[in-house]
């Protein structure tokens, strides 16, 4: 009698200080931060009986790095992208994440062979999502773009180009449109010629160019006749073709894949519960769950078959997913210790020419 | 007191003989406090959002402990050896180092700090770190046969310049200027010098963007300083109006209107006045920036001019006409120079206003149209080098400083002369 | 009311209209004719239109309809800097961002006269109103009299042979305005310029001028050297505005060469210059100047008039006394005699007959 008294006292206990936990998520917003919300956020708190708060950043990574640094932590999760969760974690601004603790798959594989190469990367970040730069084209306009290569032929579909003004996947593109085979593209990036080929390739199309900044513009500039190809988000695109009917198209070749992980912040206000909530939001059914909302692959080998339809009821979702077979033939992996090491030198180098 | 030099008799005093100075400042001092109290809430206001962030980012940009709180042996030898080439007992503290860092899981930041320098060793820094801990003398053996990079002249330069937290390195950096393999500074490779060229070019388009303001501001202000009340007032909602719209938004409907099939260029084509390829090119170029952000600035111009404007009277022009003097004449000689602090009031604004912008040159600059701002919130955002924005947001502030200066001197005695 | 040219006609207002909103004339009808080197001021109450006369002579104005000439030749459509007229603006209107030097050598400028004439010029329109030694100040610098001689020079430096001066002097206390009268009369002598002189300010009117245009409701109402004017008003009006003046309404009892015998409201007959009424039964008001009634018996004509008053009020006011009195029913007449030796003080509730000569009582048409 008394124990059960104890017992119940301490579960009462224990429940009390899990319901009166808070997990505060921040991530890119936008249709990206929905799919999270309905995937992760929303189950979660079902189970758990967590709160859970969704703040949206321009780059998550920016507001963490200043929180750490000040020594005033709020957020207790953030999506960020891989090279930034590597640089975090070095500086020490990330708890580490013990990836053996993390769910095995639904047939028993442990999870750290169950996530695709490079997903478990850093030893503090867990990613959620492949995603990729992709080049798009308006099909009711343009027709005939098979490869990468024809990005870069103004002869061949003449007209405007969307680029993200930045070095990062310009570079690798430029290599792989002039003949480059993927694996061989971050070798030759190190060397001063293969900067000066990539550079060389992408003064061929300079004049014109439109460049972009945010996600949200390369839809906004097919849609406006202002480009006749970009490059773009995966995702950015699938929505505005299936979910706005615009009559988009993406070219998979010279795709570049990313991953968006998640991480926590040293000094996490919640760390328990965030560690909870990442555990629960990468188990294989979440991830496919994810792939109902927006057309980013899962990180997990073991949730691919799950991806079903996509929220319209009739759209397939495996196809259009990054890491989808078809896609992969001439796709590149994002080197995240080449842009760690490089990006201030390229970035520089890459400013200067736009300026010249 | 301060009267000690006064000959006592000539001092004044009160009734009861206290000094005059004393019993005023007596008589005054409950004031001055309630005066000081009132401004109290704003003085907290301005130093907290104010004087703390500036001065944050001013020491950010001359302090950087990236590499020396954790590589604390080097540093030891660096200042020891001032100008020794790299010995064995060098390795060893640069071994000693890497094993702590990696354990403290602060070896990134040292990478990234020296990667500043020296492009292309941050990853030196990360994979030596976790292969430290295996390393056993001689050192300079070991960490040579882990990576050959770690004999490099520069690299040694460029810790040794990092090894103390106080740095000029960025301000260096900010003026298009690198460390060589002497560990001197010496201008960067042409195809990597962007920040004095884009310096330049904030200053040339915020000229540029000043005076289209000016030119089409100043008859606006005119007009709305010489119509009657009930026009002006309407001329002046008119004139407001930008303000109640998100910057945003009117960024964005510039887009619209101006981009290639935007709809200035669909009426042009309509119309027949440019051809179908002809489209004129309006938008994510210097025009596009101009065009957006003159709009933007107008109603700074418009509203100091007015208001100088305003107290002009209508006699001077008319005194001007009588006096024989053409319509041109009369302005240039009697109105314009009366304008000259609204002028310059509204110039300066404008012009500050426009070295600092952000949010127009990023969405519809294009390539050539971006500004020194958004090349610092490139460094805030993307590239996490905080130092480096800190020091280009500083001279920044530092040159529009001068300039406030200079047009304090300028205009300031001017106005001096007049009143 | 058409005024026959009695002089050269230097400046000519002819049938000259004016409206702002194309519904109400500001000026209705002006004939006016100004002799060369006439001092001739422009009198009346705010809105009466003079101003906006004196900015169509600058040419800061169009007229309407109707032409203004100078010198023979129509201006209407000659541009303010090309009419040569000299201007002195209520406010001054000096350049504040120039010395008085620069503000005098300005007209010299922008006619084109080269550097010592224009110094010469400055000097002797600066010595005219004695301020060379300020040359180097600026306005700013300057007390209100100092910029007001500042204005006059710079508006006589390039010798205009016409002056408009817009209540030049309204601005300034009335010591200084006294004093500044009287310079600019002198200034007007000496030079022989003609000056059109607009002001609201009936003493001054007076003192200056060689003729005075009482202005009211877009209309002269009378033209007239001061004198006239003061003492043969021609209608009620300028009888009120010029002066101070008692009224008395009645109705004519009877006329007789030119004399007009009129019965007040209380009954009493008072006598009378019949001015504009013409019939027996007509209404009238009468007019009389408070220096020209008399209460003594011995001093009044024979045969005259009197009327009973009582006294209200008594104000010693050094060279007057000013005695309030209730006549025919009206509190406010007023009567003025000079403080002489033995002139006796009227004591309040004091009653007293008072009556006038003939001449100085005015039967006007009631306005």
């Amino acid at each position: 009698m008394k124990k059960t008294l104890i017992l119940s006292t301490a579960l009462t206990a224990v429940s009390f200080a899990a319901s009166a936990q808070e997990v505060v998520v921040m991530s890119w917003g936008g249709a990206y931060g929905v799919s999270q919300v309905e995937a992760y956020n929303k189950p979660f708190t079902e189970a758990t009986g967590i709160k859970t708060t969704m703040v949206d950043a321009d780059n998550p990574a920016t507001p963490i790095k200043a929180q750490v640094e000040a020594g005033n932590v709020s957020i207790d999760v953030a999506d960020v992208e891989l090279s930034d969760a590597v640089s975090l974690c070095d500086e020490g601004k990330l708890e580490v994440i013990d990836h053996a603790s993390l769910p095995a798959a639904p047939d028993g594989t442990p999870a750290v062979d169950d996530f695709v190469e490079g997903a478990l990367a850093s030893e503090c970040a867990v990613a959620n999502i492949v995603w990729s730069t992709i080049v798009a084209y308006d099909g009711s306009k343009t027709s005939g773009v098979t490869s990468i290569a024809d990005f870069f032929d103004l002869s061949k579909i003449p007209g405007k180009r969307g680029l993200r003004k930045a070095a990062k996947a310009n570079l690798e593109m430029a290599l792989m449109a002039d003949g480059v085979p993927a694996s061989e593209v971050y070798d030759l990036l190190e060397t001063d010629e293969g900067v000066e080929r990539a550079f060389a390739k992408l003064d061929t199309i300079k004049n014109d160019v439109v460049w972009w900044e945010a996600g949200a513009q390369p839809p906004q500039l097919l849609a406006d006749g202002e480009v006749v190809m970009t490059t773009g988000y995966n995702g950015r695109i699938f929505n505005a073709a299936v979910g706005e009917g615009k009559p988009f198209e993406i070219l998979w070749d010279g795709q570049i894949m990313d991953f968006d992980l998640f991480v926590i912040p040293k000094g996490a206000p919640n760390k328990d519960a965030a560690l909870e909530y990442i555990k629960f939001a990468t188990d294989t059914q979440r991830l496919a769950d994810q792939a109902k909302y927006i057309s980013y692959g899962p990180a997990r080998k073991s949730s691919a078959p799950l991806v079903g339809l996509y929220q319209d009821g009739k759209t397939e979702m495996g196809p259009q997913m990054p890491t989808s077979p078809d896609n992969l033939k001439n796709a590149l992996v994002n080197n995240f210790e080449f842009w760690a090491d490089r990006n201030t030198e390229l970035s520089e180098r890459f400013n200067a020419w736009l300026l010249n | 007191m301060a009267n000690a030099d006064m000959p006592a008799d000539t001092m004044l005093r009160t009734a009861d003989g206290q000094p005059l100075k004393s019993a005023l400042a007596k008589a005054s001092r409950k004031a001055r406090i309630r005066a000081f109290l009132l401004v109290v809430p704003l003085l907290i206001f301005v130093l907290l959002t104010f004087v703390i962030p500036i001065g944050q980012m001013l020491s950010r940009s001359v302090n950087n402990d990236q590499f020396s709180e954790s590589m604390i042996n080097i540093g030891v030898w660096f200042d020891e050896n001032p100008n020794a080439e790299p010995d064995e007992a060098a390795y060893a503290a640069l071994a000693a180092d890497l094993v702590y860092s990696a354990a403290n899981r602060m070896i990134g930041n040292a990478g990234t700090r020296i990667n500043y320098e020296v492009p292309g060793t941050r990853s030196l820094f990360t994979s030596s770190g976790r292969k430290a801990k295996n390393l056993k003398a001689p050192f300079k053996e070991a960490l040579l046969e882990l990576d050959e990079d770690w004999a490099r002249p520069d690299l040694w330069a460029a810790m040794r310049s990092a090894s103390g937290t106080t740095t000029f390195n960025f301000y260096q950096a900010a003026v298009d200027r690198k460390i060589n393999a002497d560990g001197q500074f010496e201008r960067a490779d042409e195809n990597s010098r962007i920040y004095m060229t884009l310096f330049g070019r904030t200053f040339a388009l915020s000229v540029v963007i000043t005076g289209l303001c000016l030119l089409l501001g100043f008859p606006i202000a005119h007009l709305l300083a010489t119509l009657p009340l009930r026009k002006a007032s309407l001329l002046m909602i008119l004139v407001l109006l930008p303000f109640w719209t998100s910057l945003l938004v009117r960024t964005t409907s510039w887009m619209v209107l101006l981009q290639g099939q935007g709809v200035i260029n669909n009426v042009l084509v309509s119309l027949g006045i440019v051809t179908e390829d002809g489209r004129l090119e309006m938008m994510y170029n210097q025009t596009g920036t101009i065009i957006a952000m003159t709009h933007i600035l107008l109603p700074f111009m418009i509203l100091p001019l007015y208001s100088v404007m305003k107290t002009i009277p209508p006699s001077y022009a008319r005194a001007a006409r009588s006096l024989g003097a053409t319509s041109w004449t009369t302005f240039r000689r009697i109105y314009l120079p009366q304008t000259v602090s609204g002028i310059g009031a509204g110039g300066i604004l404008c012009f500050i206003l426009a070295v600092g912008y952000y949010i127009t040159p990023a969405l519809v600059g294009g390539a050539d149209g971006t500004l020194i701002s958004n090349q610092i919130a490139f460094h805030m955002q993307n590239s996490l080098n905080w130092s480096l924005a800190a020091a280009l947001a500083t001279m920044l502030l530092a040159s529009v400083l001068i300039l406030y200066w200079a047009y304090d001197r300028l205009v300031g005695i001017d106005n001096m002369k007049l009143g | 009311m058409v005024n026959e040219p009695q002089n050269d006609g230097f400046v000519v207002f002819d049938h000259v209209q004016k409206s702002y909103d194309g519904e109400a004339l500001v000026v209705k009808d002006l004939n006016l004719s100004i002799g060369k080197g006439e001092f001739l001021t422009m009198l009346g109450p705010s809105g009466s239109g003079k101003t906006t006369c004196l900015m169509m002579l600058a040419g800061f104005e169009t007229a309407t309809h109707g032409d203004i000439r100078l010198e023979g030749r129509p201006i209407n459509e000659v541009p303010p800097h090309k009419r040569g007229i000299g201007m002195v603006f209520q406010n001054y209107a000096l350049f504040p961002h120039m010395t008085v030097g620069e503000n005098l050598s300005f007209p010299l400028e922008v006619r084109g006269m080269g550097k010592s004439e224009r110094e010469a010029k400055v000097k002797r329109a600066l010595d005219m109103v004695q301020m060379y030694s300020f040359i180097n100040r600026r306005p700013a610098q300057l007390s209100g009299g100092q910029q007001q001689r500042i204005a006059l020079a710079r508006a006589l430096v390039f010798d205009p042979g016409l002056v408009l001066m817009d209540e030049p002097l309204g601005a300034l206390d009335k010591q200084l305005r006294e004093h500044m009268q009287f310079e600019i009369k002198h200034l007007h002598e000496s030079l022989g310029i003609t000056v059109v002189y607009v002001t609201h300010d009936q003493g001054e009117a007076l003192t200056m001028s060689d003729r005075v245009a009482v202005f009211n409701d877009g209309r002269i109402q009378q033209l007239a050297p001061p004198d006239e004017l003061y003492e043969r008003p021609q209608n009620s009006f300028v009888a009120q505005f010029i002066g101070e003046n008692n009224k008395l309404e009645g109705v004519v009892e009877s006329i007789d060469n030119g004399r007009a015998l009129v019965r007040l409201g209380t009954g009493e007959l008072i006598d009378a210059t019949a001015v504009n009424v013409t019939a027996k039964g007509q209404k009238t008001v009468v007019s009389i100047r408070p220096e020209r009634v008399e209460y003594k018996a011995e001093l009044l004509p024979s045969g005259a008039h009197t009327v009973d008053a009582e006294v209200l009020e008594f104000i010693y006011m050094g060279d007057l006394f000013r005695t309030r009195l209730r006549v025919a029913g009206s509190d406010d007449f007023v009567i003025k005699s000079r403080n002489t030796s033995g002139q006796r003080m009227l004591k309040p509730g004091e009653k007293i007959k008072i009556g006038w000569a003939p001449d100085d009582a005015r039967a006007l048409e009631p306005s």
